[in-house]
């Protein structure tokens, strides 16, 4: 048993329920973003709970965009932003899950990144990615380009590393004994 | 009135009061405390802040006109814990996220690992978690509107709450022997099962607790001083609450009609009957509204659970996750050794990954598992609803009062524990 075991009471009916829907979203996008699509895993074929859609990180932007406001997909609620360290090359995946509020279908958006690369910002698209694209470089230490205030936001603006790193240690300290004064420009207009 | 117009008119700062000495100021652009501008620090252990995490607003009379906001104070890493912990170790972690609601997330912990294993509980645990999650969520929201109107000066409304709170983690108490801390679900099972009888009781406190939310509404709804303190005030309008993804109640109070218990049932959430609480205007009543009505449905929800649980087994029939019995681990070898290889080495997981949510006391509560075999997390993303929340705190104050500030922090309900996890 494992994820492709359906549970109906834990919302394993999906496969059954947007199965069809998927279908035909993954072959419009495969057909208007070709050169954009590098992989896709469906779930019933690989171990996933929903479509798991590889991009190229160049047309990102377009390509969220489209899932947004097109109106056969709809995925207009950014319901995550993370990635993860894969320990391969290149070295990391940014996980973008997203929810149509009006179809109700979930979708996951990921795109590798290595590990000097800078990504593109989503806060044109939604602004609520802003400190999600912060808490990214915080752990993961993935820049993000064009974005206007990518500062630490979990750990102390001096700590040295990225904790979710694979090859950050589990115990240490790093102690900062002065507290640190207010950025005047962060309350400038 | 223009929120940058100091009241002393600026030529006679730059050039000095007539018939006085030159007092000319030079002035820098980059010098803060300007005009009439002043920079408060409210937290990270402020009385108005619920929990500790900390707000700069620079304040232009009585106007915000710019603000920050700072957290992290109490991150306890518990994404990467979690690659270090096996699966049922982290359930006492998965407590201090939203400690208002514990057992919710408890309960979104051991929905999103069960997935991953193809695992469906039995009925009875079914039913109980169902309860437990909106016993839960009903101590959250009673919390949340208690203490926005004790923010706001109405004490006695809280207090009314309170109680009620008391009775529900009694009940809690009963289930699992803690009230804060739970720690109830495992995987695949739960920690006991209800005491004989627990049904009852619930069923009655929520009949109790109806005629006292009834109560409540009548002495706050109306007030019309409550009313003036909290209609219009800090708005965020549809566009915003999409855009900063909002969830759960604070979404629905801007007019999202989007409640996973309905729109993506889990659990059993299709075989009871309840409504979903929708306002339009996104200010601080609406909120305080919503989740007034929320916790009415929630108490239509426990009633109805009351009436259908059946007895049975509480474990799912799985060998791998199945807590062996006290009976057998102190009379049998094999139920010795079970024991032991159980919580050292823990059980493994099937390669997979599964983001599963449950509607929170706050909003869509998620686990992002990725799994990679073995008896621990590849990477466990925590979705709390709070860090989306806090996040949109400074463009809806932007502009208020600066009492309005405290309103709106209380209306949106941000969870320290659950912002830095």
């Amino acid at each position: 048993m494992n994820i492709l075991t359906p549970i109906p009471t834990n919302g394993g009916d999906t496969l059954i329920k947007f199965g069809s829907v998927w279908k035909s979203q993954v072959a419009i996008l495969k057909e208007k973003f070709s050169q954009d699509v590098e992989e896709v895993l469906m779930p019933g074929e690989a171990l996933c709970d929903v479509p798991i859609i590889y991009v190229k990180k160049k047309n990102l932007v377009n390509i969220l965009t489209f899932l947004k406001e097109d109106s056969q997909f709809q995925y207009n609620f950014l319901a995550d932003y993370t990635a993860i360290d894969e320990e391969s090359d290149p070295r990391f995946e940014v996980v973008f899950n997203l929810f149509s509020h009006t179809k109700f279908a979930r979708i996951r958006i990921k795109v590798r990144c290595a590990e000097n690369e800078e990504m593109p910002t989503l806060i044109s698209i939604w602004p609520g990615a802003n400190w999600a694209e912060r808490e990214i470089w915080d752990m993961f230490g993935i820049k993000f380009q064009g974005h206007p205030d990518l500062r630490r936001i979990l750990m102390d603006q001096r700590w040295v590393g990225h904790p979710l790193r694979k090859d950050y240690p589990l115990r240490g300290y790093q102690v900062f004994t002065t507290p640190e004064a207010i950025d005047p420009k962060l309350l400038q207009d | 009135m223009s929120t940058s117009e100091s009241h002393i008119p600026k030529d006679i700062l730059r050039q000095g009061l007539p018939g006085t000495m030159d007092v000319r100021i030079e002035r820098d652009p980059d010098d803060l405390w300007d005009d009439s501008r002043v920079i408060i620090n409210i937290g990270p252990t402020h009385p108005a802040m619920h929990g500790a995490f900390r707000c700069m607003a620079k304040i232009n009379g009585e106007i915000i006109e710019k603000s920050y906001s700072e957290f992290g104070y109490t991150h306890r890493a518990k994404e990467k814990i979690a690659e270090h912990r096996t699966y049922h170790q982290f359930v006492v972690y998965t407590d201090r996220l939203n400690y208002c609601s514990a057992l919710l997330n408890n309960v979104a912990y051991s929905m999103s690992v069960e997935r991953l294993m193809g695992i469906e509980p039995p009925a009875r645990c079914i039913w109980i978690r169902m309860m437990a999650s909106e016993i839960a969520r009903i101590a959250d929201h009673l919390i949340c509107i208690g203490i926005s109107a004790v923010d706001l000066g109405a004490f006695s409304f809280f207090l009314y709450g309170f109680h009620q709170r008391e009775e529900a983690y009694t009940l809690i108490e009963k289930l699992c022997g803690a009230r804060l801390t739970t720690s109830y679900t495992r995987i695949g099972g739960l920690m006991h099962d209800a005491p004989e009888g627990w049904e009852k009781e619930v069923k009655a406190w929520a009949v109790k607790t109806k005629s006292v939310i009834e109560e409540m509404d009548k002495l706050l709804t109306d007030n019309k001083i409550w009313r003036k303190r909290t209609e219009g005030v800090t708005i965020f309008n549809k566009e915003q609450s999409l855009a900063y993804s909002f969830t759960g109640p604070v979404a629905r109070a801007a007019g999202i009609d989007i409640d996973l218990r309905r729109d993506q049932p889990y659990m059993y959430y299709k075989d009871v009957e309840f409504d979903v609480p929708i306002a339009q205007n996104g200010d601080c009543f609406d909120r305080y509204a919503v989740r007034l009505e929320e916790i009415k449905q929630s108490l239509k929800i426990l009633i109805q659970c009351a009436d259908k649980i059946q007895k049975g087994p509480i474990w799912a029939e799985d060998k791998r996750v199945r807590i062996p019995e006290k009976e057998v681990i102190y009379n049998t070898m094999e139920g010795m050794i079970h024991h032991f290889k159980f919580f050292m080495s823990g059980f493994d997981v099937p390669a997979g990954e599964a983001y599963t949510q449950v509607e929170g006391g706050n909003g869509e509560l998620g686990f992002y598992i990725v799994s990679k075999g073995g008896p621990s997390a590849h990477r466990m993303r925590i979705r709390g609803p709070s860090f989306w929340h806090y996040q949109g705190f400074d463009p809806m104050i932007k502009g208020q009062m600066i009492g309005d500030l405290v309103a709106a922090l209380g209306s949106i309900n941000v969870i320290a524990g659950e912002l830095d996890r």
